[in-house]
């Protein structure tokens, strides 16, 4: 890893600086990280008197409890779908945006602060539209035959979470899809106007491949966002309710460790959970090398 | 004021390149020597070892009486001038200036009556309450010459300060570094790759190639008789042409009376005369006319080998591109080389 | 543009309207809704159209609270939330500015490991080590103080990656010039990088107090005092501690005082925030 190539010489200084972030990390981090890993192969009988050794068969219980796999797939229909909904709905607005020229600014702003927004916010506003009772949209829907109630019906309530996730993050997915669109140079665009490539054509072909990068990029985060960060958005709105339906995996860490007393299975799952973390951590990193490297 | 000394100084990177070898060189006080050289070949690690900023590997450098191998580059009463100025950019002219001299603990009196006389003598005065994105190209270099000035120090070091002008700009400015130089009597040290740069400023030169010296010497001793192969090539433009002594013999036309040992002979582009004399005689066919004004350089393809060389004759001469020419240039212009050594014979 | 095609860029800014308004639309409604009286919600669908105790509600919320309905006082939580975000933002930024220092500008044993310790929390969520990491602040007895809601979310690797790779473009010669000048390594960080760094620290400020201000599920992990509660986790408790149907009047009230702070910090620095949220992932 490079330094500049001259650099100041102290024995110590360096490490004086380092002290306050490196203590703060071991403390905070690394330890916690470590006794989770150490927890998830222990066993607490129900009493907390006894701890046994029991090598890996928390993560086998979890593997074979359809509770653990139902939230699997409950993490896996909610992150594709906040993902897949914010995206396409920033990318819209993004390549909106970008044709204004004095109008630009103005729609940015407009479109950047829901990033501000608390997910935890962000929730209880979508739950508050969407309440059964006093909420607009359920009267709207209702007029149209639908009848929405997100305590009931478990599609209702993933519906309502993955908006409310998808909500928050479109200022983050459209900032970057922005300086995406930006950063293509004009004259290839404009090579394919001369090619005869009509608009739609243009976008499909040459700004799509070539916005391809923070596409994939914005994936990546916002699988993150959605699996990890949207915590606030759950324990705010539904409570993994109705019957699990919106049960996502950092939402069961929380509840079977805090509420179920279940320390074992929790830390197991915390260890799959940073398992997780970091092969996203480590795609993206590959990603960004790539982009620095072409 | 100070008499610099380097005593085979070598700077070895870790990895093993080395980047300069057993470089000596003894600088009087007030004396303006320009390093000169392609790029990498270790002028500016040799000026950044005297600052101080590179580390040096073995030898021993001193300026004035003491021995500085081991001083920080604030203590060794130097002053550097950079490529991009490094000027601090959240600074004003007037505490770029100023911010060694505090660093050194100056009075504040004392500060500013520096400040003040060396933005008058570069004209900056104006500008002192401006930051340096305010400044156009030319007055960044001046505030940076400004920041040198200021210390009053033993020897300037520049490390090539004019390669970000454009032409005209940097003649003006090699012009008044000059003038300061002389004015000041500082001793001074200038890397450059610019050779008409090196030619122009220094008192003397050193020439170097691949981390050694290959000649030291005044700038019109270097142009007159280079002492190896790589100065004759890149002192002077367009560059000497070297012909083989092979080429010349096959054709019958070596000039009788060489040093022995001689295989390779060098003859400047000036001293090429169109048309037959005594010394050296070359024919060839015209490869290209190029009229620059006073004068024009022909590129003349030697008959038989193909090699073209450089003729530079004033004004616009009477040849035709594709027409036949003879060439000529008398014994006292010639420079005899031996490739193996790559040195001058004598 | 290539071609000038007036319907399609009606066509987009009919679009964008539409987006614009389905983006704003929740937080439309929740002022709204804080203006209302009680009463209004028990008749069905709430207006949209502002009522008239807007500025009653707001005070009750802010100095009153509803104790009864689950619902505190919310002035000393908006103080709490803002004591938060400011040492984290403010704690992150310091830390991140002196390690991103040592590891760019020296060269020392150990660096490569200890950069490593650091990358190692961009991993880490705290979400995925909640246990442990209770744990940890509970042995330290940092449960219901500001050190425990602020110290633990500190070390950022995000901000040290963001001034190591500002740093890295600083010219070379900037400290070359600073050494001939006789500065030292802290006479360097405070008189020239921290100087040069500004906009990347403003920047990180505003992406940090927002992280701070809308931390969750830390706080209500770690406060039980609710003189410790922060108005993000507040909100949840006014939702979920009521018996019967939440004060919706009050609830939105809340809402929109928890979410005006950052929305200000953003929209007053919207370029400094923008250019921060892009630079740090490249």
């Amino acid at each position: 890893m490079q330094t500049k190539r001259m650099t100041f010489t102290s024995r110590w200084l360096p490490y004086v600086l380092l002290a306050p972030q490196v203590i703060i990390t071991l403390i905070f981090f690394v330890w916690p990280a470590s006794q989770a890993l150490w927890q998830s192969m222990l066993r607490q009988d129900p009493f907390g008197l006894r701890t046994t050794f029991v090598w890996f068969r928390n993560f086998e219980r979890l593997f074979a409890d359809p509770n653990y796999l139902a939230s699997m797939k409950t993490t896996a229909i909610f992150a594709v779908g906040t993902t897949l909904l914010s995206l396409s709905l920033s990318l819209l607005f993004a390549v909106m945006v970008n044709r204004m020229i004095r109008s630009r600014d103005l729609y940015t702003t407009f479109l950047v602060w829901p990033y501000a927004v608390a997910p935890a916010v962000a929730g209880v506003l979508w739950w508050f539209i969407f309440n059964p009772s006093v909420g607009i949209l359920p009267y709207m829907l209702e007029m149209l035959g639908y009848d929405w109630n997100h305590r009931l019906h478990a599609g209702d309530a993933m519906a309502l979470v993955i908006l409310a996730a998808a909500w928050k993050q479109i200022s983050y997915n459209f900032l970057f899809f922005l300086a995406g669109l930006q950063s293509i140079p004009q004259s290839l665009i404009e090579a394919a106007a001369i090619d005869g490539a009509g608009r739609t054509k243009r976008f499909w072909t040459i700004i799509f491949p070539l916005l391809s990068p923070t596409t994939f990029f914005l994936m990546v985060v916002n699988i993150v966002y959605a699996m990890f960060d949207t915590f606030g958005v759950i324990h705010a709105t539904t409570a993994g309710g109705p019957a699990q339906a919106t049960n996502i995996l950092v939402y069961k860490v929380y509840r079977d460790g805090f509420i179920g007393n279940n320390l074992g299975s929790s830390a197991a799952q915390s260890v799959i959970l940073m398992g997780i973390v970091i092969v996203l951590t480590v795609v993206q990193f590959r990603w960004i090398e790539r982009r620095v490297n072409y | 004021m100070a008499r610099i000394v380097m005593e085979a100084l070598s700077k070895v990177y870790p990895g093993g390149v080395q980047a300069v070898s057993d470089v000596s060189l003894d600088i009087a006080d007030g004396e303006m020597i320009v390093l000169v050289g392609p790029s990498g070949c270790g002028k500016s690690t040799l000026l950044r070892m005297v600052a101080g900023l590179e580390r040096i590997s073995s030898g021993t450098l001193s300026i004035g009486d003491r021995v500085v191998n081991d001083l920080e580059p604030a203590q060794r009463d130097i002053a550097m001038v950079f490529q991009n100025y490094a000027l601090y950019p959240h600074m004003t002219v007037y505490n770029n200036l100023a911010y060694g001299l505090r660093n050194q603990g100056i009075a504040r009196p004392e500060i500013d009556r520096r400040v003040q006389e060396a933005a008058g003598m570069l004209q900056i005065a104006d500008y002192l309450d401006r930051k340096p994105r305010a400044l156009s190209g030319g007055q960044r270099q001046r505030v940076a010459m400004g920041r040198a000035l200021v210390r009053e120090p033993a020897a300037f070091l520049f490390d090539e300060p004019l390669s970000n002008l454009d032409a005209k700009l940097r003649v003006q400015m090699r012009v008044e570094i000059r003038q300061l130089q002389k004015r000041l009597g500082t001793t001074s040290l200038y890397v450059t790759h610019d050779q008409l740069e090196a030619l122009t400023m220094a008192d003397r030169l050193v020439v170097l190639n691949g981390g050694r010296i290959e000649q030291v010497g005044t700038p019109m001793e270097l142009y007159h008789r280079p002492e190896t192969v790589f100065v004759a090539g890149f002192i002077g433009s367009p560059a000497m042409n070297m012909i083989d002594m092979a080429y010349l013999r096959d054709r019958g036309a070596a000039p009788g009376t060489l040093p022995t040992g001689t295989d390779l002979l060098g003859v400047r582009p000036d001293d090429l005369r169109l048309g037959d004399g005594d010394g050296l005689v070359l024919s060839g066919t015209v490869a290209l006319l190029e009229p620059a004004g006073a004068e024009s350089h022909v590129y003349v393809a030697l008959d038989g080998s193909g090699q073209v060389v450089t003729v530079r004759v004033p004004g616009l001469p009477d040849v035709t591109e594709g027409g036949v020419l003879t060439l000529s240039a008398p014994l006292s212009a010639l420079h005899p080389f031996n490739s193996a050594s790559g040195r001058r014979v004598q | 543009m290539v071609e000038n095609d007036r319907w399609g860029m009606l066509l987009a800014h009919l679009v964008l309207i539409l987006g614009v308004a389905v983006v704003v639309f929740p937080v439309y409604v929740a002022i709204i809704a804080s203006t209302h009286a009680p009463g209004t919600f028990l008749q069905g669908v709430m207006p949209l159209l502002p009522g008239s105790h807007g500025w009653e509600n707001y005070r009750t919320i802010i100095f009153e609270g509803r104790s009864n309905a689950g619902a505190p006082p919310i002035g000393s939580m908006l103080w709490n939330s803002f004591v938060m975000a400011m040492m984290i933002a403010v704690g992150k930024i310091a830390i991140s500015l002196l390690s991103a220092f040592a590891i760019v500008y020296f060269r020392f044993p150990g660096r490569i490991f200890f950069f490593w310790i650091i990358f190692v929390t961009l991993m880490l969520p705290v979400e995925v080590r909640i246990v442990p990491t209770y744990q940890v602040v509970a042995n330290l007895h940092m449960l219901n103080t500001y050190a425990g809601l602020s110290i633990p979310l500190i070390a950022s690797a995000t901000a040290t990656f963001l001034f190591r790779q500002f740093f890295m473009t600083v010219p070379e010669e900037m400290l070359e010039a600073a050494r001939v000048d006789g500065a030292g390594p802290w006479k360097f960080f405070k008189d020239i990088l921290v100087p040069l760094s500004v906009t990347n620290i403003a920047a990180m400020f505003v992406i940090m107090f927002i992280y701070g201000w809308n931390q969750y599920l830390w706080p209500l992990l770690i406060t039980t005092d609710d003189s410790y509660y922060t108005i993000v986790m507040g909100i949840q408790r006014m939702v979920t501690g009521a018996d019967s149907e939440p004060l919706w009047h009050l609830v939105m009230a809340t809402v929109v005082l928890a979410a005006l702070p950052p929305i200000l910090v953003i929209l007053f620095m919207q370029r400094l925030f923008v250019k921060g949220l892009t630079e740090t992932e490249k």
